[in-house]
């Protein structure tokens, strides 16, 4: 299963971005494979609208089954999400996403 | 036909009560349309009588997916600059409220699958008050985006048949893209402002935003009073012509919150307005 956090930096030790549309970095670890992939995101700092749609079609490219982040994602970015049933936990800002990761094992997020 | 926009970089000094006076006391000697584009918060009819009112109802275009003729090539999500279309790995998203209506998507898609359909934007209206032409814009509750709607007004004085010699503009507050799109016809900009520290901040924009579009100005204070240089120091210093101070006086505020025609009742007022009204005609001389 793929996961999926919004990330300040490019590794599981950097802090969840708490933003979804203008988050910096979509990290996205893959529990089986034990391994991380990385989406570059800080070119939506210079949207004028529409941050949360773009980073919403980036993460679906991913195949990601759940997103970790933190405010949770604004009204758009949302319906796109939807469409793909993805399950979107929120309450992870100011952690690394690898605590961010351990709480959700432990089920310790709350679902968007 | 000569637009002159009353605009302000600050919301609240006196923009729709120097529109309605002026227009109002200009029509009693020469052919003039109010025009309110204001169009988020058009407020100007609250002061006129207005008789049958004669209503356009403007639409926008926004794409609508055509599910059988994509072929999912994502050609419409790179053209898009506002990311008003996505590409999902089996569906076109179209978000309407970012849309502005360029076509792009529509008119480079290989399979003409994103034609534009229309929907209810706003209204425009038409009516007289005595001698007044009056015209409003007014957006949709729910609709985001002003500027489409203001284009629109603009082309619907343009191509009425019975132009008015002058036509005053109640602009939109603020110096983004509603303000700006509604002077940038305009042949003549008056800035109202009040002498505050707000209102300079404010007013030091307003006139950049004017300066790059290339339109001549004057400034109006209102609420002023003779003691209080802040804004004419400005003007001096800018080489902006003042056109008139309206002095401080709470009667104005009493005859606006009974919604009457403030040059009517208040003599100082009228005289500041007069001063304004014989300034425009002499623009054109």
């Amino acid at each position: 299963m793929k996961i999926a956090f919004t990330t300040k930096g490019k590794t599981m030790d950097s802090e969840i971005d708490p933003r979804f549309g203008r988050t910096q970095y979509i990290l996205v670890y893959d529990t089986e494979q034990e391994s991380t992939d990385v989406i570059d995101n800080t070119d939506t700092a210079s949207e004028g609208h529409g941050a949360g749609p773009k980073t919403a079609q980036r993460l679906m490219e991913t195949d990601a089954e759940v997103l970790i982040t933190g405010n949770g994602p604004g009204g758009n970015a949302a319906s796109v999400l939807n469409r793909k049933g993805i399950k979107i936990l929120v309450g992870a800002a100011g952690i690394s996403a690898a605590q961010a990761l351990e709480k959700f094992n432990n089920n310790e997020l709350t679902h968007f | 036909m000569f637009k002159i926009a009353i605009a302000s970089g600050k919301g609240g000094t006196g923009k729709t009560t120097l529109s309605v006076n002026l227009a109002a006391m200009l029509s009693d000697s020469e052919s003039v349309r109010l025009c309110d584009m204001d169009v988020e918060e058009p407020d100007s009819g609250l002061f006129l009588n207005v008789d049958q009112k004669e209503k356009t109802v403007i639409q926008r275009f926004t794409p609508q997916w055509d599910e059988d003729k994509c072929t999912l090539c994502g050609k419409c999500q790179e053209n898009c600059n506002f990311n008003a279309v996505i590409r999902l790995a089996d569906q076109i998203m179209i978000f309407p409220e970012l849309c502005h209506s360029c076509y792009a998507c529509s008119e480079l898609c290989p399979k003409n699958a994103l034609p534009m359909i229309p929907s209810p934007m706003g209204v425009i209206s038409s009516s007289r008050h005595e001698q007044l032409r009056f015209t409003e814009a007014r957006l949709n509750v729910g609709v985001e985006q002003a500027v489409p709607l203001i284009t629109q007004t603009h082309q619907y004085l343009n191509n009425l048949n019975e132009k008015a010699k002058f036509v005053i503009i109640d602009s939109p507050p603020g110096t983004s893209c509603p303000m700006i799109h509604t002077i940038k016809e305009a042949d003549f900009v008056i800035l109202v402002t009040e002498p505050t520290p707000f209102g300079l901040h404010d007013l030091q924009l307003a006139v950049e935003t004017v300066r790059q579009l290339g339109i001549p100005m004057g400034v109006v204070i209102n609420r002023g009073d003779d003691n209080n240089t802040l804004i004419t120091d400005f003007c001096t210093a800018n080489s902006i012509d003042v056109m008139a101070i309206i002095k401080n006086d709470r009667s104005v505020a009493a005859h606006y919150a009974a919604g009457d025609l403030v040059y009517k009742h208040v003599s100082t007022f009228r005289e500041s307005v007069e001063t304004i009204a014989g300034r425009i005609q002499n623009l054109l001389q």
